[in-house]
């Protein structure tokens, strides 16, 4: 790279004495080199290099779109995702013919109208139809734009179906933590800033006065979901702003310290089948951060995996409780329980706590068969 | 008394008060002036420094960009620390040279820097008045903003480096020193720095409008007004709305930092300690800062498209297509700006319906931007184009204008952001439309009234090279830059190699990297030019372009007052250009319909009978009332 670099700069250099000795030839007969038919000095010059920039403008743009576009909008796995992609197209589409269009007309004007001496040109101000014309064209096609973006959007915000896999997503520095409700509830206990705690494995802070709470898996590594079924996300920062950003979902959605955010989709492509329709055995869809949170901002990279449900249920009965961690990596945790619950709470205690190690696997085992129902 | 006698003796007067002025000492006269053209030099030379600063960062981040963990310890004597002992740049050091590069550009150089010259240089000259209303407001106002430009300029050399958490420093992250290195003093001294600022812009403001609305020379009505006028008036307004906003949004977060208030902040936990702050929004502040943030873009770009209106009709040899069009859009625009803030927040979790509120005034701007660029058009339409230097600025902005608002369509619909959002798309998007597209209006502003300026020509072919290798390396630079983006590449990232989905096009990111170097070694033409004209340029004359308005009527190097005797009267608009059965392809504004029977429109005579009124008037001129 750097002897790439080093080329480069002698490059830059050359033409830097070559532009600066011309620069002193230019100045030196600044004074004859205007010619008599020409309003300013390589007039003719410069009415020809729009059109050589028309043109090279155009091929450039066609063919860097060919050779780039392979890399453009990752495979969509969301249902929501190919319709805002087909959104995009249809504006973008749109859009380019308003760009060809209005610099084919600039540039050509520029070259076409360039000075001739002895020619006046046309004295036109104003042309009210012509006006009212170019202002209702743009204007209806806004309306259709805004429609379709209107109608895309209402439905991408909606609320969520009642079937949805429901999955917290937290934000941190600098790093993604995902919460599911467990196997027994099925529910998000509840959570409190105020408990949070790195020291006693409590880092989303998991409020244990709330029964639902106990059950309660997490993971650093992972998200998993299942493949056709909605997913909820509850968004939620603990820190700074962060912003969930799953490209191939074609989510994305600010998670804000005090005010949880939500967004779902339906994931209708597992990852085994992305891995084959993409012909790359190590894909992964990946969560990445998006607003700006500090040093590591470029580093928030959680895997998701789109699984079918019977592997998802494998891997949540695999998952150890966040109450049982917690209690693992501080026993007298438990004193911080409410009375009454202590006896259930110490259901998920591991060994350590002073119950055989069954007691925890018997617990997640009931749990996933009676949530299979 | 006559006419004839009272001009004689504002005549004697003037003269008198001229060497009353030349007294002045050099403190006065070059430092502390109060005189409008050295103050829009001063804003200049400002907006030069800072530019050369801002691009320069951008050049340091794009060599990461495009070449990942680039040894850079040839860089060590300027950076120090900031590059570590591998030779990598350090992230935090790119955070803030990404917020820096920000502020920078988009408050020193294209909002002080561009609106503050051009400002204070042609609205006294182009509507005939002797100075600003207030010379005094004036010069605090250009001093707020090097007080302001002395602190920022400071936290670029502190330990704990300058600000870094992107230029709109949105809290948490700007407001908790224990969340980032680049919260500490630094951010501090950010705040410190816009306070001024903000104080420097409302002191020009109020100053720009008063003195359009109050010392317009006579005949001068709003309908005579050349649309830079128009374009700085608006400009003013605009700021003057908007920038106190900001302000309040800053002073919160000082409180936030200092006084343990909780505006912003609310349930954080950070450096394992639960804060106490419950009950603040971090979307209060995106509200605040997006409601000046948002008509910022306009304050940068509507003086750039007044200029190029100006600088297109007098290089085409036109009348600028639908002057009164060009204005109502103005208005649109401006109008338009004040209630589309919220679409930079479409997935900040705010209420989706809003969002689609948002979505839909929006892309109502489109409209009179598309009214813009086709006068534009029409305007080149048969027209006699001589291609200066400041034309080919002129034009390029269009070019850009339009490449970039096309996209802009795009992220403005709240369905297609929800990808788009924070990826290279917007940074290509508005560096175009908003970057670039100002900085063209800059220098066709500063190629055009140079010779006003310095009494002197800058080198129009070195211009010309400029302007094509500029032009070019701006689109090599951000037109593939949108493929960056549409693959899905997040801003503000250090690197990308720790995601699958951002591993392609590394050859890209070199491409821009090198397209943005060529484009930056392409600006020292510029500066050779400039700086080399300023002293040896070939001496200009009274009207080097053949152009209309006002300011080409005073002597080639107007002094203190701007005209020697009585300011002259104004009796048409400035855009008679090729007018059918004129001799030359150009008519003075000072020339009276009285004079130029030969090309009068028919509804044109009736202002013939008002002439002679306008010539006994003389109310806005400072000399007479003032001493």
């Amino acid at each position: 790279m750097i002897y790439f670099l080093g080329i480069l700069s002698v490059v830059f250099l050359v033409m830097a004495i070559m532009v600066i000795t011309k620069m002193q030839a230019v100045m030196r007969g600044v004074n004859s080199t205007i010619e008599s038919d020409e309003p300013v000095a390589n007039n003719k010059l410069n009415g020809v290099m729009w059109l050589v920039a028309l043109v090279l403008g155009i091929v450039g743009t066609v063919w860097s779109y060919l050779a780039a576009k392979d890399g453009f909008l990752p495979e969509a796995s969301s249902p929501h995702g190919r319709r805002t992609d087909e959104l995009f197209w249809f504006s973008m589409a749109l859009m380019m013919i308003a760009f060809l269009a209005v610099n084919i007309l600039l540039f050509y004007f520029s070259w076409k109208y360039q000075y001739k001496k002895g020619r006046k040109a046309t004295y036109y101000p104003d042309n009210l139809k012509l006006e009212i014309l170019w202002t209702a064209i743009p204007a209806v096609i806004m309306a259709v734009l805004v429609f379709t973006g209107y109608r895309a959007w209402t439905d991408i915000m909606s609320d969520a179906p009642d079937n949805s896999l429901v999955v917290e997503i937290m934000g941190k520095q600098f790093g993604w933590m995902t919460r599911y409700g467990g196997s027994q509830d099925n529910k998000l206990g509840n959570y409190n800033y105020k408990l949070i705690d790195d020291n006693v494995q409590n880092p989303m802070g998991l409020d244990f006065s709330d029964e639902a709470a106990f059950d309660d898996i997490a993971s650093t590594a992972e998200m998993h979901v299942i493949k056709d079924r909605p997913v909820a996300l509850k968004i939620r920062a603990r820190d700074v702003l962060h912003s969930v950003f799953i490209p191939h979902m074609r989510v994305k959605m600010d998670a804000v310290p005090g005010m949880p955010t939500k967004f779902w989709f339906t994931p209708d492509k597992s990852t085994d089948e992305m891995r084959a329709e993409l012909n790359n055995p190590n894909f992964d869809y990946e969560i990445a951060c998006t607003e700006v949170c500090g040093r590591g901002h470029f580093s928030m990279r959680m895997r998701l995996i789109v699984e079918d449900e019977a592997s998802f249920k494998k891997w949540q009965a695999e998952q150890q409780t966040v109450l049982a961690t917690v209690l693992q990596s501080k026993p007298d945790y438990i004193a911080r329980i409410p009375e009454n619950l202590r006896a259930k709470a110490m259901k998920y205690a591991p060994a350590a706590a002073g119950a055989d190690s069954t007691t925890a696997q018997a617990g997640t085992s009931t749990a996933s068969s009676a949530s299979l129902r | 008394m006559s006419v004839a006698a009272i001009n004689t003796q504002v005549d004697a007067h003037v003269e008198e008060v001229h060497e009353h002025h030349e007294e002045q000492n050099f403190w006065r006269k070059y430092v502390f002036s109060e005189d409008h053209k050295t103050i829009a030099k001063q804003y200049m030379i400002a907006g030069i420094f800072w530019a050369v600063i801002g691009i320069s960062m951008s050049v340091v981040f794009r060599l990461q960009l495009g070449f990942p963990g680039i040894n850079l310890s040839w860089m060590k004597p300027v950076l120090g620390r900031w590059i570590t002992e591998t030779g990598t740049l350090d992230p935090n050091f790119y955070l803030a040279l990404v917020t820096m590069h920000g502020t920078i550009m988009v408050f020193f150089v294209l909002t002080a820097g561009l609106s503050g010259t051009f400002s204070n240089f042609l609205i006294p000259l182009q509507i005939g008045a002797r100075d600003m209303a207030s010379g005094f407001l004036n010069m605090l106002g250009f001093w707020f903003f090097a007080v302001s430009g002395v602190v920022m300029f400071w936290s670029l050399f502190l330990h704990t480096g300058p600000a870094a958490g992107g230029w709109v420093v949105y809290p948490p992250l700007s407001a908790l020193p224990q969340a980032h290195l680049g919260s500490e003093m630094g951010m501090t001294l950010w705040l410190a720095s816009m306070a001024l600022f903000i104080i420097s812009s409302l002191l020009g403001g109020i100053n720009y409008i008063t003195t359009v609305i109050n010392l317009r020379t006579r005949g001068m009505t709003f309908s005579r007004l050349p649309l830079t006028i128009w374009a700085f008036f608006i400009t003013a307004i605009l700021g003057l709305i908007s920038f106190p906003v900001l302000f309040s949004a800053a002073l919160l977060l000082i409180f936030d930092r200092h006084f343990g208030t909780s505006f912003f902040l609310s349930e954080i936990y950070i450096n394992g300690e639960a804060l106490p702050n419950m009950g603040g929004s971090p979307i209060l502040f995106q509200h605040l800062f997006w409601f000046l943030g948002h008509p910022e873009v306009y304050i940068v770009l509507l003086p750039a498209l007044g200029m190029t209106s100006e600088i297109i009709a007098t290089n085409a040899r036109k009348p600028i297509f639908g002057y009164k069009a060009m204005i109502a859009s103005l208005l649109g625009i401006a109008f338009l700006a004040f209630i589309v803030w919220a679409h930079h927040m479409f997935v900040t979790g705010m209420n989706p319906f809003l969002g689609s509120i948002f979505m839909f005034l929006t892309l109502i701007i489109a409209v009179p931007s598309a009214v813009k660029a086709f006068n534009y058009i029409t305007t080149l339409w048969r027209g006699n184009i001589i291609f200066t230097p400041a034309m080919l600025f002129s034009i390029g902005l269009v070019s850009l204008f339009v490449s970039g608002g096309v996209t802009g369509i795009i992220l403005g619909n709240s369905a297609l952001d929800i990808q788009l959002h924070d990826t290279y798309f917007v940074v290509a998007h508005f560096h175009i439309v908003m970057g670039s597209a100002s900085a063209f209006g800059f220098f066709a502003g500063i190629y055009h009234w140079f010779p006003k300026m310095f009494g002197r020509m800058m080198n129009n072919t070195l211009g010309q090279i400029h302007f094509w290798a500029t032009f070019i390396g701006v689109y090599l630079i951000f037109y593939p830059m949108h493929y960056i983006g549409i693959a899905g590449f997040p801003r503000r990232y250090y690197q990308f190699t720790n995601f699958d989905f951002a591993k392609s096009y590394t050859d890209l990111n070199m491409f821009v990297s090198i397209a943005a170097i060529f484009t930056f070694t392409a600006q020292f033409i510029f500066l050779w030019n400039f700086f080399y004209s300023m002293f040896k340029g070939k001496t200009a004359t009274l009207n080097p372009w053949n152009s209309n308005t006002l300011e080409w009527t005073t002597p080639v190097v107007p002094g203190h007052g701007n005209w020697p005797g009585e300011i002259p009267a104004v009796y048409r608009w400035p855009y008679d250009y090729s007018k059918p059965g004129a001799a030359e392809d150009f008519i003075p504004q000072t020339v009276p319909y009285s004079q130029t029977p030969e090309s009068n429109l028919p509804h044109e005579t009736a202002f013939i009978a008002e002439e002679e009124e306008l010539g006994e008037i003389n109310l806005n001129d400072q000399f007479r009332t003032t001493h």
